[in-house]
């Protein structure tokens, strides 16, 4: 997804100037938009009624059954960029772009749900740097808030940007109108009913955007003959690639077009990047912890991850039809200087394809109602951690009193609208020095890795103390803005890093994460090594060990976490095999 | 809309889904008469947007009446 923000980016004058659109909308699909307006703005309206505590603004009342929570933790991700990125990606580099879906979330949603959901659910945290608060202290707890408040309201900045560029590509939406309305949108149903309307209206989103893409794939393998067919028309057209092997280029990294090897793909994408973002980025982790009991807690990741599994059929399966019936587009720089159609724009020009009226109506619903969940998403995780991890404990350490739970709502219901704006401004930052995204792109990327490595350490290895976890945290940031600073400066760096002269950009990010988690996590230990520990009594709910886990012993096997989750990683191991 | 009060959101899904399905295949009915209805659409001859928009409009039908408010508060007084 970032690759393919920049690459839109990097000529948005071009993009501008551009006069047509890709698709022409009719009264149907018209009709099909605002109707999904009305109902997002309906939901939220209704849902205020309920959101009146601080649990029920930050956390959705921690009442949500497994199938919303699941449903809501895999939306907040499956943003209209991510549908319209890993698309043109699937064009550009083939099946391999399945990996992000596969091996790059599936093993890291599983041992969210199994290892790591009990002790963020017991430790009845608000959030991912609460916990870091109650593990490591409040110089851990401020460091990961800050960074993550400040890079997630800049981040959904840049999407919203993204979104309204992709608009007037497709359907010749005015920029303004479009950030405008859809944020204002966002930010009523947000403010209104808090992570309760957020979840509820991703869940809607997530039928929407299956409701609204489905039908490319499978109109696309009828046009083609098939699997067998897709595969045949890509070798035709570009004889001289594989596109349709998930593993088997994977042995060097010029055997592929991604330029990257196995080691990064399993450890540095697979192990690393996937981990860091789905254990530890409080966007989806903050779904999971609205759920009823521990039960439902851990089971949604799981069902999440049952989901997760299938999106390549909507995004990655596009891409490659795309390659077999419209071999010929080109990247973004090359289409904005020859006039020629890019495989950034792949998902609309399907859909121009395949969708009639009131079906391009679904599918445009589809892509806005992606942008408007990964909106929401940012918006809610970041009203949270300003609440609770920024603004209680200087308000406390200011004023030295509590004040009561309505004031944080009211707080909340602020920093919703003041994120909102912040947005806003970086939206139109961006259309004015597309440069930036570039830069907010890539140090949102500094704090994953590193962070993972530091609530890892703190979850499953007692012997972690305060010191270890913050210098650990910082050591691996650093040591990754670092590494990113030299490749800018010198390019050559990259085959250092990566170990090889033949690694392409991807790869980068992959072996960066690798080296700044290594880092973050060597010097957590030898730090850790060198102070003394927190007693044991002060980790009991936090630490594996020290903390007693519900035991599931007593409860039927098709309703233990574990089976499921078991079923999940059989049928992702299936999967490597069929496409190997 | 949680679990022990409120309307389901699967009514609320469901009557999107009728909405829509019902927009879709009166949408996709000129097709059927004039193939000029769709003259850029691939396989047109398939009129995917009526047997989906047909699809969508029984799905949503089905989560509607399952999921009826007023049936769940009976369901809720009887237990």
């Amino acid at each position: 997804m970032c690759t393919f923000m920049i690459q839109l980016c990097s000529c948005v004058p071009a993009v501008l100037l551009a006069s047509s659109s890709i698709i022409s909308l009719g009264w149907a699909d018209v009709l099909i938009i605002v109707i999904y307006f009305a109902m997002v703005l309906g939901i939220g309206y209704y849902l205020s009624r309920f959101t009146k505590t601080g649990d029920d603004f930050f956390l959705a009342g921690r009442k949500m059954t497994m199938w919303i929570a699941g449903l809501a933790f895999i939306s907040a991700n499956l943003g209209s960029l991510e549908l319209m990125g890993w698309a043109a990606s699937a064009y550009q580099y083939g099946i391999l772009a399945a990996h992000w879906y596969w091996i790059g979330a599936i093993p890291a949603m599983l041992f969210l749900g199994i290892v790591m959901m009990p002790f963020y659910y017991i430790s009845r945290t608000h959030s991912v740097p609460g916990y870091l608060k109650l593990r490591f202290g409040e110089s851990s707890r401020m460091l990961a808030a800050i960074s993550f408040a400040f890079m997630t309201i800049l981040m959904s900045g840049v999407n919203m940007f993204s979104m309204a560029l992709v608009m007037k590509v497709i359907i010749g939406w005015d920029i303004n109108f479009s950030i405008w309305v859809s944020s204002i949108t966002v930010l009523v149903y947000v403010a209104l009913g808090g992570l309760l309307s957020a979840m509820f209206n991703e869940v809607v989103q997530f039928v929407l955007i299956w409701a609204g893409a489905l039908l490319i794939p499978i109109i696309g393998l009828m046009e083609v003959g098939g699997w067998k067919g897709v595969i045949a028309r890509i070798h035709e057209n570009f004889p001289n690639g594989d596109y349709t092997h998930l593993w088997s280029t994977l042995g060097h990294f010029r055997d592929n077009p991604m330029g990257i090897n196995w080691v990064g793909i399993v450890f540095g994408l697979g192990f690393i990047i996937s981990f860091g973002y789905w254990t530890t980025d409080f966007l989806v982790v903050q779904r999971v912890l609205s759920a009823k009991d521990l039960r439902s807690a851990k089971m949604s990741p799981i069902i999440g991850a049952a989901f997760k599994m299938l999106v390549p059929f909507i995004v990655i399966l596009p891409g490659l039809i795309g390659l077999a019936v419209m071999p010929g587009l080109v990247g973004q720089d090359q289409a904005a200087a020859s006039g020629a159609a890019s495989y950034n724009e792949i998902l609309p020009l399907m859909m121009a394809r395949y969708l009639g009226p009131g079906l391009l109506g679904l599918g445009i619903t589809a892509l806005i109602a992606g942008f408007m969940s990964g909106m929401a998403g940012n918006i809610t995780a970041f009203s949270t951690v300003w609440t609770y991890d920024i603004y209680k404990p200087i308000h406390l350490a200011l004023t030295g009193k509590e004040v009561d739970d309505k004031h944080y709502v009211s707080m909340g219901r602020w920093a919703t609208i003041v994120g909102i704006f912040v947005s806003i401004g970086t939206a139109y930052l961006v259309e004015h020095a597309a440069s930036i995204m570039d830069y907010v792109q890539a140090l949102f990327s500094f704090f994953i890795a590193p962070l993972y490595g530091t609530v890892i350490l703190g979850m499953l290895w007692k012997r972690a103390t305060p010191a270890g976890g913050f210098w650990g945290l910082l050591a691996g940031t650093l040591s990754s803005i670092g590494m990113w600073a030299w490749v800018r400066l010198d390019p050559r760096a990259l085959s250092i890093i990566a170990g090889s002269p033949d690694a392409k950009a991807m790869a980068e990010d992959m072996y960066r994460a690798l080296w700044s988690w290594l880092i973050c996590v060597a010097v957590t230990v030898l730090v850790s090594l060198a102070t003394r520990p927190k007693p044991e009594a002060e980790l009991v709910g936090l630490v594996r060990g020290c903390t007693e886990i519900p035991s599931e012993g007593h409860l039927p096997l098709v309703k233990r976490p574990i089976f499921w989750a078991g079923v999940v990683f059989a049928a992702f191991l299936v999967l490597q095999i069929i496409f190997w | 809309m949680h679990e022990d009060h409120g309307i389901s959101i699967w009514f609320f899904i469901g009557s999107l889904l009728t909405v829509y399905g019902f927009i879709i295949v009166i949408a996709s009915l000129p097709a059927v008469f004039s193939a000029a209805a769709q003259p850029h659409v691939v396989l047109a001859q398939l009129h995917a947007g009526l047997w989906w928009g047909a699809i969508l409009l029984l799905l949503g039908v089905f989560y509607v009446i399952t999921y009826w408010p007023a049936k769940k508060d009976q369901q809720h007084s009887e237990s």
